[in-house]
């Protein structure tokens, strides 16, 4: 307990310190990354401990907030989502010591890290607190300093497009909050949530307070249609803050919907289909738009859409598994997501430094200006091949563990038998999306990996680029290690989970329930095979070598395919490998494409380019803001600018409230 | 019947009206000054029953304030802007003067309303009403920035007659109080007349709305 609030104090008292000194000089630079650092790592081992069981407590400090308290808790979900988000902020902040030294705009730096640390410190805060106005404070914190953080860059104007459209959709779901809060506060009449935990709403009202959760976190998850903010913040936001966000940031939202998910009572099964309804919208379209973009960072951010889709598939047969009484499918389903939440910020911050390296090294993440990286940046191509294979949900690596339970949470549901009996048809559902969306994924990640990675350079820029430094190649080779070992200790993963899933699940007996629903044989197998593999690729690159040792090696152009005069133009650009895929779900994903017809015997020029365009965008939220100013046009009228006038809707008012008082 | 407290409130009234009726601007400064005096000065001794030291020094400096002050520094904004006089306010005189009649009938009404304390006038409420409202009308109806000063003025004078009226100890706190914001008023008032005529050769303050963006 000491040691969380101390990892607290650290990173909120310890960011007012990068405050202190120059703004672009180098102490700020190496004081701010210190500590979040220190912070992250004070904390990390409470939260372990706490993860995996063995110490909850449950505390009030005494001090005073607004209609609020001051109680702070940490159980398994806690620790969990804890460790998750301090391990991953305290690689991003060394990350971010070399990422923001080089980019050049070194006047701000000693804001940035402040803002980072206040990120960093809320996120903790979000998931330690016990209060719903803390939790509502450190929320609101986490949000506006996550803004500030994306307004890095903010003298482009693009990037200060992201931030509006991000602090608008954020607050659209604090406000959706803030009505949950207050629901749940008149009805227990008190704002802690241990007397949120006493409360046995009715079917109603429990109702009514899940769709609220479901709309306030889910903006901050990024379900669809909740998401437009997410593919312009995370892309806009310097790498290292994006790595945190999109690694770590949403998954409050996750947190959240979980968290008051266990205040509302039993759950009913139309809460299920409502979030497994938003998981497969999310997945499918997240991962479609993703396969259609060509700027690396929007693609990795559509990418998180569709996981954060998966987690909610996952947390949504979890509560069908609840509400139909079958334990061991809601077990399964909860357990699936977590790992999956797990999974994700490892690799998706993997993914998301690596971006930033390449970004760093090339100048540039437009997919179609990149090509033939991993000769010159031999260590992010590695480290980005394994995130991106991790993400594929590939055996080997620790992306295959969550997906596989929810595998085989529906196939246990469709076989329909003892335990699993009852769920056929979220089953199938499930299976189907779920199939769907990994080999979506893994066309989409193959795309940029094949892309940027291999080939031949497209552009000078590229043709240029040169490994990044040590404090940026570290983090990225930690958490590909990660990837590796969590993919291969995967025996040891459920019994990571399990804790935190007791704390939404509440089974008659757990204890049997959970041998039950997690075969360790099945992940001692599949650790083994992954072993296997590995081994068998290192005992192949050993023959290779050995093969190779006495013998004359070429090298040639690699795209060259027996042409005389071979160019980089020849290889397959981003859009032209996905658009048979891309060209299918035409009716989702809509691209836009304009060519110069070729003509005559000697054809001179012919162009041709593609652009990929944001459906939800364009068809749902253009024309619905276009209806809110068009209802405030008409208010505009009152805002002439005539002083006078001004006054006189004040004195009407008065006389108005006074003739009222006085009738 | 209190003859003496009952004329001077029908002379406050008087200076309402001719506030109202009036568009050359050195009428209205000498109107107000006029006011001002017996409103914050000469009311307080007729009504009282007992004058106090902390009553005299308050009706001695609102005496000067009023009477001295806030006339000079209006004079002399007019001077700066060169106006003499209201050409076209967004209200006319004889609508002003309509206006004002319908204003002392609701203060009446209001006066009638309202709780007044025993041994206060019966006109002492509907007379701080009135004030109140003819100077919030001036505030409104009034294009140049010289006028709508002398409606704050107003006002604040109507509070203190409000508060003499009602609540017998308080007043030198709120007056004190209100007369700093209006004094602040008039130094604002002041400054931003001399800009303002300055940048844009007028001191209209319905054309500023161009401003806004």
């Amino acid at each position: 307990m000491n040691l969380i609030l101390a990892s607290l104090a650290v990173l909120l008292a310890g960011s007012t310190l990068c405050l202190l000194v120059p703004p672009g000089g180098k102490r700020a630079g190496i004081l701010g990354p210190a500590i979040a650092v220190l912070g992250s790592v004070l904390g990390i081992v409470p939260a372990l401990d706490a993860m995996v069981g063995a110490a909850t407590w449950q505390a009030s400090l005494p001090w005073v907030i607004p209609a609020g308290s001051l109680a702070v808790g940490m159980d398994a979900l806690s620790g969990f989502f804890a460790f998750v988000i301090l391990t991953v902020s305290a690689l991003a902040a060394v990350y971010g010591h070399a990422y923001l030294s080089r980019t050049g705009t070194a006047r701000r730096v000693s804001a940035s890290w402040f803002m980072f640390n206040v990120l960093v410190g809320s996120m903790l805060l979000v998931v330690v607190a016990r209060n719903a106005v803390l939790f509502l404070l450190a929320w609101e914190l986490m949000s506006l300093a996550s803004f500030f953080l994306v307004m890095f860059d903010g003298e482009k104007r693009e990037v200060r497009r992201a931030g509006w459209i991000y602090l608008a959709a954020t607050h659209f779901g604090t406000a959706f909050l803030l009505v949950l809060f207050g629901l749940l506060g008149i009805r227990s009449g008190t704002f802690d949530f241990s007397g949120f935990s006493a409360l046995r709403p009715e079917p109603v009202f429990a109702g009514a307070a899940f769709i609220l959760a479901v709309i306030g976190f889910g903006t901050k998850a990024g379900l669809v249609p909740l998401h437009v903010w997410l593919p312009e913040a995370h892309p806009a936001a310097p790498s290292h803050v994006s790595a945190v966000m999109s690694g770590v940031m949403i998954k409050t939202g996750i947190y959240g919907l979980l968290r008051f998910s266990t205040f509302l009572g039993a759950p009913m099964p139309w809460w299920g289909w409502t979030l497994m309804g938003a998981g497969v919208l999310s997945g499918l379209l997240g991962i479609l738009s993703a396969l259609a973009q060509r700027d690396m960072k929007r693609l990795l951010a559509f990418s998180s859409v569709e996981n954060m889709g998966i987690v909610a598939m996952g947390l949504g047969f979890g509560f069908l598994g609840i509400s139909r009484g079958s334990f061991a499918l809601a077990f399964l389903g909860f357990a699936g997501a977590l790992m999956h939440v797990f999974n994700h910020a490892v690799f998706k911050s993997l993914l998301f430094m690596g971006a930033g390296s390449v970004l760093h090294a090339a100048g540039t993440v437009q997919l179609d200006r990149l090509g033939g990286l991993s000769k010159s940046m031999p260590v992010t191509a590695c480290a980005f091949m394994v995130g991106a294979a991790a993400i594929c949900g590939l055996p080997p690596l620790n992306g295959f563990l969550g997906e596989f339970l929810l595998y085989r949470a529906s196939l246990g549901a469709i076989a329909g038998s003892g335990a699993f009996a009852g769920m056929e048809g979220a089953g199938l559902v499930l299976l189907v999306s779920l199939a769907m969306v990994g080999g979506l994924a893994v066309a989409c990640f193959t795309k940029v990996m094949g892309v940027v990675f291999l080939g031949e350079p497209r552009d000078g820029t590229a043709a240029q680029a040169h490994e990044c430094p040590m404090a940026m190649r570290l983090p990225m080779m930690v958490l590909a290690a990660i990837c590796l070992l969590a993919g291969i200790s995967a025996v040891l993963l459920p019994g990571f989970v399990e804790p935190a899933v007791r704390c939404v699940v509440s089974g008659p007996d757990a204890v049997a329930l959970a041998a039950l629903s997690l075969p360790e044989g099945v992940f001692s197998w599949t650790a083994g095979a992954g072993a296997t593999v590995l081994l068998a690729a290192a005992a192949l690159y050993l023959l290779r070598n050995a093969l190779l040792s006495r013998r004359r090696v070429d090298s040639a152009v690699t795209w060259d395919c027996g042409y005389a005069a071979p160019a980089s133009r020849m290889q397959y650009t981003s859009s032209s490998f996905s658009a048979p895929i891309v060209r299918q779900f035409h009716a989702v994903v809509r691209t836009d494409t304009t060519a110069t017809r070729l003509s005559g015997l000697f054809p001179s020029g012919a162009s041709f380019s593609s652009e990929a365009r944001d459906v939800w965008r364009e068809h749902f939220y253009a024309p619905l803001f276009k209806l809110f100013t068009a209802m405030s046009a008409r208010a505009r009228g009152l805002q002439h600018g005539r002083l006078n006038l001004y006054i006189l809707y004040i004195v009407l008012a008065l006389v108005a409230l006074l003739a009222w008082k006085l009738r | 019947m209190m003859p003496l407290v009952d004329s001077v409130h029908v002379l406050i009234l008087v200076t309402c009206l001719l506030l109202l009726g009036s568009s050359r601007l050195g009428a209205c400064i000498r109107t107000v000054a006029i006011q001002g005096i017996v409103a914050g000065g000469v009311l307080p001794w007729v009504s009282s029953l007992h004058i106090s030291m902390q009553l005299l020094f308050t009706g001695v400096f609102v005496m000067a304030l009023k009477g001295i002050v806030f006339p000079v520094l209006l004079s002399r904004a007019m001077r700066e802007a060169s106006a003499s006089r209201e050409m076209s306010p967004f209200v006319g005189y004889g609508t002003s003067l309509m206006a004002g009649v319908l204003f002392f009938l609701a203060s009446l009404w209001l006066g009638a309303k309202l709780p007044t304390p025993d041994g206060v006038s019966g006109l002492a409420v509907p007379t701080a009403c009135m004030m109140v409202s003819t100077g919030l009308f001036l505030i409104i109806a009034r294009r140049l920035a010289v006028t709508q000063v002398i409606g704050y003025i107003v006002v604040e004078n109507g509070i203190y007659a409000l508060g003499l009226a009602v609540a017998h100890d308080i007043p030198v706190l709120v007056e004190l109080g209100a007369m700093l914001d209006a004094f602040v008023a008039v130094f604002v008032m002041g400054i931003a007349i001399f800009h303002i005529n300055r940048e844009f050769d007028h001191m209209d303050s319905g054309r500023l709305n161009v401003l806004k963006g």
